[in-house]
């Protein structure tokens, strides 16, 4: 697509009246008084120094919402035809703004300080402090190391992904029946999975696992006795239900493989491993990158499982930094620590999912030989 | 080789046939097992009583009676269904909520999510200095940020706001939450609507706008049923945001089921039946709508 002009390209013959203009740009700048002057009183109120002001900021955020219907009715009062198109983007624009630039403008703020939501102390600006207690804090930089090791488990669940995903493309009757049956780990809610699972089929004395594990010969199978093993658990678990995810993903893209190449391949010879391995693997990676790219976002928000089986036990070895938040936060209820760690967080990932965006580019250059 | 007669070749194809066949199915069948026995233990359970639960009975009606208990315990089986049962109105108040969030959310993001998506398909626009691919890639960037990172300072802005524990809060998060997952896939929708349809439209008279909600929505409409299904499903398992802003009034199913396990040890029968009774729409879903969930998931990934 190019970069300048339109796709779609529209005439615009109109004559815009000074006047509309001039009623436009009065609606926006009029909205944006309103919202500043609420904002001014509100604050003021807030910090005493006027006993003038409303009891929450709720009609500051009517304010807003004010404001941002001026601006999208302005465009059009402004700018006619062309404003018209500005009205696509404008309210999921301003909608994404407010409800995340906004906050996290704010996260950074209350970052650097000592809040305590259930003592009335309030906000207290504490400099570095959450910085120092952050790097001398172990059980955050284990719930880091448990991360990596989370998202390395990625490609073993991409390996069984891709293995389920070639049996369904595999000439078999009732395909439909399997494919929802795979399907159906997906839906569940990962709460009334920890329960099913974990806390249930897993359960020491009567459990179905617990069983099968007895009779298999293990003595006394506690899956989350063992730092070791209950990481195992949390994985098995989240697999369970994100494997039907990239196996669907994936599955799509054998599907749409031009058939042809594969025959070809079969009449020069080749043996099915070789046919796997030259040709239906290398044609799949653009599609596994995307599948593995999506898996891994969603594999660095795990929080449900964790926080409702094991609560991060035994001793912070299945933590994941969600859930290990989640509870430094339900345990102290201190907001400035807990969203410090948070936008650590965040910036981490950030330059992660870059390094791995680039790489994947080069990688799948190599291989398509493209470029 | 010469040995080799054709009918031996061929009874060795025919062997390898067979095998490749029977490893095929027995894998499938594994995995089907994999996948449907937890659902299975979990709606079975639900009809136990505390003896089959100890015993670890599997099979119903062979291993043990199927009795009412735990959907009693709800306020839900046949013999109580009549009944006034505080417990069934709880539930029924969190499935309420959780229903009116989830579709409302992902109604918003679909109409957000849809107009953004048409929008930087068709026009190139300059925000500052944003082009289209910038902030394209503005809207699904959000997909990468962590709910934790939001989580606590919407705590307090809600707080302010007054906005903790209503509904309107948990769907404004909640569409923030699935819009980039409907922006992208819509974005790969229009684009596979040819241009000169909205170009006829505009020379037969119709405004953009026009053209938009007479021509293209109605071929893309299937597109947006599967990036509204797709929205409904992740906004229904919800738990992290429900977990921190809500307390009495909005809260969501999924908090309801979780909130049950600390108190008062465990009663598995009526922890069962509400797990089932949580997980029960979601199956059906599944099955039903099963073509939108996929072609949802695999928009944009598969060209």
């Amino acid at each position: 697509m190019s970069m300048t002009g339109d796709l779609l390209h529209t005439v615009d013959a109109e004559d815009l009246s000074a006047a509309r203009i001039r009623l436009g740009r009065g609606l926006v700048w009029g909205a944006f008084g309103l919202l500043a002057a609420l904002f001014a009183v509100q604050a003021l109120f807030v910090s005493q120094v006027t006993s003038l002001g409303f009891d929450n900021w709720r009609p500051v955020l009517f304010g807003y919402m004010l404001w941002a219907i001026a601006l999208c009715v302005s465009r059009v009062l402004i700018y006619g035809e062309q404003g018209k198109k500005a009205l696509f983007v404008l309210p999921a624009a301003l909608f994404v703004i407010s409800m995340v630039v906004f906050p996290l403008v704010f996260a950074l703020w209350i970052s650097f300080s000592d809040w305590n939501l259930a003592s009335l102390t309030g906000r207290r600006f504490n400099g570095l402090d959450n910085v120092r207690q952050m790097m001398a804090d172990p059980f955050y930089w284990n719930a880091m190391y448990n991360m990596v090791l989370y998202t390395a488990v990625i490609l073993v669940e991409y390996a069984i992904a891709f293995g389920l995903a070639l049996l369904l493309n595999a000439d078999i009757a009732a395909r439909k029946f399997w494919r929802v049956t795979f399907l159906l780990p997906l839906m569940l809610s990962p709460v009334a999975v920890s329960w099913m699972i974990g806390k249930s089929m897993l359960e020491v004395r009567f459990g179905p696992l617990a069983k099968l594990a007895r009779w298999l010969g293990w003595e006394n199978p506690s899956f989350f006795s063992s730092p070791e093993l209950a990481k195992f658990t949390i994985m098995a678990m989240d697999a369970w239900t994100f494997i039907p995810f990239m196996m669907i993903m994936i599955l799509a893209g054998l599907q749409a493989m031009p058939k042809e190449v594969l025959e070809a391949a079969e009449v020069d010879g080749a043996t099915p491993w070789q046919r796997f391995w030259e040709v239906t693997f290398p044609l799949m990676l653009p599609v596994s990158i995307t599948a593995i790219m999506i898996r891994i976002i969603f594999k660095l928000k795990l929080a449900d499982i964790i926080i409702n089986v094991t609560s991060g036990g035994p001793g912070g070895a299945t933590d994941s930094v969600t859930s290990f938040i989640f509870r430094e936060y339900r345990d102290r209820s201190n907001v400035g620590y807990g969203t410090l760690l948070a936008i650590v967080y965040l910036i981490i990932i950030v330059i992660f999912m870059t390094l791995l965006l680039k790489l994947s580019e080069r990688l799948v250059r190599r291989y398509t030989g493209a470029g | 080789m010469a040995t080799v007669t054709h009918d031996d070749f061929d009874r060795r194809q025919r062997m390898r046939w067979w095998a490749m066949r029977i490893t095929i199915y027995s894998l499938l069948i594994i995995w089907a097992a994999i996948c449907l026995f937890p659902i299975f233990w979990t709606l079975t359970t639900s009809f136990k009583v505390a003896r089959n639960v100890m015993q670890g009975d599997i099979l119903p009606w062979l291993e043990f009676t199927p009795k009412w208990l735990g959907w009693r315990s709800l306020g839900l089986s046949p013999d109580t269904i009549g009944n006034v049962s505080t417990v069934r109105e709880e539930f029924l108040k969190r499935f309420y909520n959780s229903a009116i969030i989830s579709v409302s959310a992902s109604a918003l993001a679909v109409m957000l999510g849809s107009l953004a998506a048409y929008g930087l398909s068709r026009f190139s626009y300059r925000f500052g200095f944003m082009r289209n691919s910038d902030i394209s890639f503005f809207f699904l960037s959000q997909l990468i940020l962590p709910p934790v990172v939001l989580a606590l300072p919407f705590l307090v802005l809600y707080k302010e706001l007054v906005l903790l524990d209503t509904r309107i809060g948990m769907i404004a998060i909640y569409t923030l939450m699935v819009l980039p997952i409907v922006i992208w896939i819509m974005r790969d929708q229009f684009a596979s609507v040819p241009v000169e349809l909205e170009e006829a439209a505009l020379v037969d008279g119709l405004s953009i706008w026009g053209g938009f909600t007479r021509i293209v929505v109605p071929l893309v409409l299937p597109g947006m049923v599967a990036a509204f299904i797709l929205s409904l499903v992740l906004c229904w398992n919800e738990y992290f945001f429900a977990a921190l802003l809500t307390a009495t009034d909005a809260k969501t199913l999924p908090v309801m089921i979780a909130s049950q396990t600390g108190s008062q040890g465990i009663n598995w029968w009526s922890m069962a039946a509400l797990s089932a009774a949580g997980i029960i729409p979601l199956v059906i879903i599944g099955i039903v709508l099963e073509k939108h969930i996929i072609k949802g998931m695999t928009a944009g990934a598969v060209k």
